[in-house]
């Protein structure tokens, strides 16, 4: 490039990196540069006060592969994703369908689903907590006037998976509702009318129709769903630590513990590595398969 | 959104669907008034539910006393603003850059920002950590904003806004002389004031509820949010007093529950325009 014009581009060049570069330097620090890190310090071993830390290869993955602990993380935030994803987002759908119709009140109905949203998750685990305590928590009252034998919910490992997994379909079912509710309110109000002359059921219209325009929602929801259930731990920390005997820790929960209580920053990176790997399926997946085959309009 | 519907159910149908979206509504408004009851009421009425209760502000008093909430208060207003503040900067300069100018590695570096959509600063906590050892920045506030501040959501959602203004407003503003910053604040910024505001209210309430990374990098009062003060005070040693519990977790989110009961319908619209790509 030449002359006057190669001149202003070169100075719109330099210009538009000079904008990118705040970010750009903070996306790196904090985001690139650690996800580098944590790849390479995964061959590396732990720096203690008298042994530097060293190069181990696969140490770090073969004691993973060894550690009951890291497989049962593994299999809970499984079964947790199991759980939220599919139950949060049918929820998710259900409620912006009632809303959406013109019941009474359904600006509170919108309120009352929406609320968790807004809360920290932190303060709802209290709270659940609360509600889960045997003999006097709410659980337990009700039952009790059922006549339903008192049960210690957290304190059990056959339901302590189920309590925290309810507790994060809680929280996002409101969150997610509001998407539906939005693409609903963009269907065209003719396709209903069309339908209708054809003497189609509602539940036809639902399925034929506004089920599939909500196929990018759906997607949208999807991916979030699926990001949070491998980020949703901060109910993990006050409702039960992960315990009875590991019956509740995540993945991310069990990162957290072994980098932070027991300060075994190598092993604490290699399940890293795991999780991230597992997030770039995700993006893969969302990318490479979904995107191509949903309809947009 | 009124038009008369077709499907919109009639009669019985809409009967019962009120009544079943009304069932669900109070499933889930049941733990916040939990919360409330428990709250407003003696230790004795924890969680003995009769209307004879006598309503008292007592537990507030025993939590105000029993925490530094109001230290807590503060550090978390400092934190909010400080991070909405540089992710707005930050955001709207970036933006701009791939909303308006053609250079090479555009799609690169767009590709790149879009990473920590879905590698967020939460997963990385151990090497986030190691660094702001590094910067000598532990259990300070910046330390708790930094890896949030360049934010792909932000950039990506005004970028977005960005291009949808016409690009006759850019040029006829740098005709007449305008830099590009100039450009930036006098067009573009004013036209995307209702996606500031919906960003503005997600990013607060997010990092008002923060939790995990807070934790671990701060362990004094001087830099704690109320999040992290919140989990101090409920797992102290006290034992477990559950009516100051539901008061001091009622303090603390206290003014987000108050706007969003102000402003709900700002609230559900920002949430909405802000997640609708």
């Amino acid at each position: 490039m030449h002359g006057r014009l190669g001149v202003i581009l070169r100075k719109r060049e330099v210009e538009a990196w000079l904008l990118l570069l705040p970010a750009m330097a903070l996306l790196a620090l904090f985001t690139h540069w650690p996800t580098i890190a944590t790849i390479v310090d995964s061959f590396y071993s732990t720096p203690k006060a008298r042994r530097p830390s060293q190069f181990v290869g696969f140490e770090n993955y073969r004691q993973m592969f060894d550690d009951p602990i890291f497989w049962q993380s593994l299999t809970n935030n499984l079964w947790f994703a199991l759980g939220t994803i599919p139950v949060s987002i049918a929820l998710a759908l259900l409620m912006a369908l009632l809303v959406n119709d013109r019941i009474r009140g359904r600006t509170l109905v919108r309120m009352a689903f929406f609320t968790p949203t807004i809360l920290p998750l932190i303060a709802v685990a209290n709270i659940w907590l609360f509600f889960y305590t045997p003999q006097y928590g709410l659980l337990a009252q009700v039952l009790s006037i059922v006549g339903l034998p008192d049960h210690n919910w957290l304190g059990s490992k056959q339901t302590v998976l189920a309590c925290v997994t309810i507790v994060a379909v809680w929280k996002e079912a409101g969150f997610f509702m509001i998407f539906y509710l939005a693409a609903l309110q963009q269907i065209p109000p003719n396709l209903a009318e069309a339908a209708a002359l054809e003497g189609t059921s509602r539940w036809t219209y639902f399925r034929r129709v506004q089920f599939p325009l909500l196929m990018p929602t759906t997607l949208f929801v999807l991916v979030n769903a699926v990001i949070n259930a491998f980020r949703m731990v901060d109910h993990i920390v006050v409702m039960t630590k992960g315990g009875p005997d590991n019956a509740s820790s995540l993945l991310l929960y069990r990162i957290y513990q072994v980098g932070f209580s027991f300060w075994d920053t190598s092993y604490a990176a290699a399940i890293t590595v795991v999780l991230l790997a597992m997030l770039a399926a995700i993006a893969a997946i969302q990318y490479g398969v979904l995107e191509r085959r949903i309809h947009y309009r | 959104m009124d038009q008369p519907n077709p499907f919109d159910a009639k009669g019985p149908a809409l009967a019962l669907e009120t009544v079943g979206a009304w069932l669900l509504g109070l499933l889930w408004v049941l733990p916040l008034a939990y919360a409330i009851w428990t709250a407003f009421h003696p230790p004795e009425y924890a969680a003995h539910f009769v209307l004879s209760a006598p309503l008292s502000l007592e537990n507030f008093a025993r939590a105000w006393i029993a925490a530094p909430f109001p230290r807590y208060f503060v550090n978390t207003t400092l934190l909010v603003t400080f991070i909405l503040v540089s992710q707005i900067t930050l955001g709207t300069l970036a933006a701009y850059a791939f909303a308006r100018y053609r250079f090479p590695g555009r799609d690169i570096a767009f590709a790149l920002v879009l990473m920590q959509l879905m590698i967020m600063p939460d997963v990385l906590l151990v090497e986030n950590y190691k660094t702001m050892g590094r910067l000598g920045l532990i259990d300070t506030i910046p330390a708790i904003a930094l890896p949030y501040i360049a934010s792909a959501f932000g950039i990506f959602l005004l970028r977005q806004t960005f291009k949808s203004i016409p690009q006759e407003l850019d040029d006829a503003s740098r005709v007449e002389g305008a830099s590009a910053l100039q450009t930036l604040l006098k067009v573009y910024v004013p036209l995307a004031k209702p996606v500031y505001l919906a960003y503005g209210l997600v990013s607060v309430s997010t990092h008002w509820n923060n939790f995990l990374w807070p934790l671990i990098v701060t362990n004094s009062v001087e830099s704690r949010p109320l999040t992290v003060g919140l989990q101090v005070f409920a797992s102290g040693d006290q034992g477990i007093d559950w009516s100051v519990i539901c008061a001091a977790t009622l303090i603390s989110t206290a003014p987000l529950l108050i706007g969003f009961l102000l402003f709900q319908r700002q609230f559900v619209q920002s949430f909405m325009r802000a997640g609708i790509r």
